[in-house]
């Protein structure tokens, strides 16, 4: 078996006194620099993905960051900067236009070379409608509709130009073939779509869509972000997750390493200890999930350790495996260049 | 080296780069036009306009595909990455050279839009710029939850709207807001962050502002419209005009003079908003190739189904099986009820008259559909040799015509290598261009003073 490892790299990790023993000052939180040095230093230490979590709201509580620079500006401002690692961001299912999240989604595959992802995650507070002026969406149903529908819209569109539209032809003077390009005509409850998209198809065809286990439909993300208490919990919940037909399942872990102070539960599989601990963990984990997505208490105690100890016993051992340049994201997780849904339709329209 | 005759002896001329993206004048049909997509395209001009000491790359939005009677247009450049995206990738890998966004005010909402241009703006260290633009069709609302839900007369009372409330965001955090020390008794001072809620005709929001001030305290706002309404609004809200006047010096001088007066009627000193017009350069070593270059340039710009289109666009109706060497049609245009070309520059105006004053421009002139399509549409910008576009633009700028000019590439990515290596030079020989970076973001670039609503803060707190 294999193991991916993705690291999050919101904020200055899940510990609200994280900040306090950040290697900077407060202020340099919300810089470039600070972007760019962690994921570079992620992608140094063999990580497979790096993760922005977001929200239209402040992230802080009891004192912590009260701010954030958006999750797709942050994975787009070091995809030129990196070569292996992915990048996926958070971007809400619940408020957002799906036309925007297409775009800019499959703008951060092209400038990634094929190493974009999305983590599709709800909106549950309702502030997040009152600042874009949007009725509240409460009830768990419209909630999931939602989110289904906005998978939906933003994969059609990355459909929508098939991949060999743009044909330059020189003959007939045509930039691109217009058969190739297509009106989603997405209609659902609560909205409609046209398209086709503005960016052609990304790299990736589709980039890697993650989703949580417990909300998202297993079949319609490549990625099943599982937690539990226990590896024992975990170790069930990615069997059902399997069974309702997830191609892939990553558990979330958090992380303290050393010194760190563990956080206050959050739900997800924790460990506090020493990287050797953690190491035994991961390798146990190894059998039951397809790979896990670290939570770091704080980020800059955190992520030196796991460079130096963790991540490099696990690939002595071959249960990890550093992502070679030039790999898309999807090809370093196993997964196939998706079929475009148009084009298929298209040629089996044209062959009855 | 200055010359006193001119108003601005000293004025030095400000260059962006516009890259097009879907336009009919950028010639894909030559072998050294690259990729419209890939990155790498995109970064090769954005390294060639910083190593021109260049004040701002600028992306243009689409929110739907063009079409012509139903049609997706497929003759032109089709596709193009989201703007703000692209520049935050390009931030990663630029040291100085501004960003600047096109983004739509009606299809956003400033809650999510502001914070995005403020992210492209910390993590650039300054660097952003946003060119803030309307638009009032149902036909691009159709990609969007609220749909076409936008009256035409409402789209500049929105764009209004959506200006206050950036700017309350982007004032929303106390200069001192965040703890400068991990020893601070919390992250940001308290009370330092301010709600900003709106309760307009507009908008019923209330946003918690993510993100503190940048090194030029907010993007520079640009603005493009051309009406009075868009002059007028770009005399109360921007720091830069991106206008359509950069070929012809009377003209570029009118508008200029015209905006001056609107913002001293709007309280501001007549030199608070740069004036930067969209336009081409060719060049070349003599007369005579210059010509040449000209003519190679509008053939690529110009092909015979790219004329026909663009006719079309007025007639209403297919034309791709005439003759573009051939006349006009003798029919008149049909004007559809709603106009049968979308997304393109005449969509709304009356397609008879158009037609009239083409004609007539054909029969002084004898020219054929093609040619008239060239002399109708094309905004050629300059062409001479380095030397004589360089006294041209000198010209311009030192006589408050403009303050500089947005220069789009006829070709990509390697269209602006010669205006960088031939052109650049010659400008800094005449003293009218910078010979290095003064400063490192792009307010500074282009020598704004600080952003509006921060001054309009200073006197109350002086008086208080």
């Amino acid at each position: 078996m294999s193991l991916h490892l993705g690291i999050e790299l919101d904020g200055e990790g899940t510990h609200p006194e994280a900040w306090r023993r950040a290697a900077h000052t407060p202020d340099r939180l919300l810089t470039g620099r600070t972007v760019a040095d962690r994921v570079a230093a992620a992608e140094n230490a063999g990580f497979t993905f790096a993760s922005f979590d977001d929200s239209l709201l402040p992230p802080g509580a009891d004192g912590g960051p009260a701010g954030r620079i958006d999750a797709v500006n942050r994975a787009a401002f070091v995809a030129a900067t990196t070569s292996t690692i992915g990048l996926v961001p958070v971007v809400g299912t619940t408020y957002a236009e799906p036309f925007h999240t297409s775009s800019q989604l499959a703008t951060l595959d092209y400038a990634s070379r094929g190493r974009g992802g999305w983590i599709a995650a709800r909106d549950t507070d309702q502030r997040v409608a009152g600042a874009l002026g949007r009725t509240e969406v409460t009830a768990p149903a419209d909630v999931a509709r939602e989110e289904r529908d906005a998978i939906a819209v933003v994969r059609d569109l990355w459909d929508s130009w098939e991949d060999d539209a743009v044909i330059r032809d020189y003959a007939t003077g045509r930039f691109v073939d217009r058969d190739r390009l297509h009106y989603i005509d997405f209609q659902g409850d609560a909205y409609s779509v046209k398209g086709p998209a503005i960016v052609p198809r990304p790299p990736q065809g589709q980039l890697v869509v993650f989703g949580f286990d417990g909300q998202t439909d297993p079949s319609e993300v490549d990625v099943v972000l599982v937690s539990g208490a226990t590896a024992g919990d975990i170790a069930d919940e990615a069997a059902r997750a399997k069974d309702s037909g997830a191609t892939l399942v990553f558990a979330e872990l958090d992380v303290a390493l050393g010194a760190a102070t563990p956080a206050p539960s959050s739900g997800r599989l924790s460990f506090a200890g020493e990287a050797t601990g953690l190491v035994d963990l991961l390798r146990a984990l190894d059998s039951h999930v397809d790979g896990v997505r670290l939570h770091p208490a704080v980020v800059d105690e955190d992520l030196p350790v796991l460079a130096r100890y963790v991540i490099p016993a696990l690939l002595r051992a071959g249960v990890a495996h550093r992502p070679v340049p030039g790999s898309t994201l999807r090809s370093t997780l196993g997964l196939d260049r998706p079929v475009n849904r148009f084009r298929a339709e298209r040629l089996e329209e044209s062959s009855r | 080296m200055t010359d006193n005759s001119y108003a601005r002896p000293g004025a030095q001329v400000h260059f962006g780069v516009f890259f097009h993206g879907v336009n009919h004048t950028t010639i894909w049909s030559d072998p050294t036009s690259g990729s419209q997509i890939d990155f790498e395209t995109f970064r090769r001009v954005a390294h060639t306009a910083e190593r021109g000491l260049f004040d701002a790359f600028f992306l243009g939005e689409g929110l739907r595909l063009r079409e012509q009677e139903g049609k997706i247009l497929d003759l032109d450049i089709v596709g193009r990455p989201d703007a703000i995206t692209q520049l935050a990738a390009l931030a990663g890998i630029t040291r100085n050279i501004g960003l600047v966004a096109t983004q739509n005010t009606t299809y956003n909402e400033p809650a999510d839009l502001v914070r995005r241009l403020s992210g492209l703006d910390l993590l650039s260290g300054g660097r952003a710029g946003w060119n803030a633009v309307t638009t009032d069709n149902a036909w691009t609302g159709e990609n969007f939850r609220r749909g076409g839900f936008l009256d035409h007369a409402d789209r500049y009372e929105r764009a209004g709207q959506f200006l206050d409330t950036a700017r309350a965001i982007w004032d929303g955090w106390a200069d001192d807001a965040v703890a400068t020390s991990t020893e601070a008794p919390s992250w940001a001072t308290a009370g330092s962050v301010q709600d900003v809620s709106r309760r307009t005709s507009q908008f019923d929001v209330t946003i918690t502002p993510t993100l503190p001030r940048s090194a030029q305290g907010h993007p520079v706002i640009f603005q493009a419209g051309d009406s009075p309404a868009g002059r007028d609004f770009a005399a109360a809200h921007a720091d830069v005009i991106f206008s359509r006047h950069g070929t012809h010096f009377d003209e570029a001088f009118a508008f200029a003079e015209d905006i001056r007066a609107r913002l001293r009627r709007a309280g501001r000193p007549e030199d608070d908003v740069k004036i930067l017009p969209g336009t081409q350069i060719v060049l070349a070593e003599n007369a005579s190739e210059v010509e040449d270059k000209v003519r190679w340039v509008l053939e690529g710009q110009y092909t015979g189904q790219t004329a026909l289109s663009l006719v079309g666009q007025v007639w209403g109706r297919d034309l791709s099986d005439r003759d573009p060497d051939g006349p006009l049609p003798e029919f008149d245009p049909v004007p559809a009820p709603i106009s049968g070309t979308r997304g393109a520059a005449r969509d709304g105006k009356d397609p008879l008259a158009i037609a009239r004053e083409w004609r007539a421009l054909a029969e002084a002139q004898n020219l054929s559909l093609r040619q008239v399509a060239i002399a109708t549409t094309q905004r050629s910008g300059f062409a001479g040799t380095p030397g004589q576009v360089a006294d041209e633009l000198t010209r311009w700028v030192r006589s408050g015509a403009t303050d500089g000019f947005n220069v789009s590439p006829y070709l990509v990515p390697t269209g602006l290598d010669e205006i960088v290596d031939l052109l650049v030079p010659e400008l800094q020989e005449r003293g009218s261009y910078r010979t290095e970076y003064e400063g490192s973001t792009l307010r500074e670039h282009l020598g704004l003073r600080p952003p509006l609503s921060r001054r309009e803060l200073l006197p109350r707190q002086a008086v208080g």
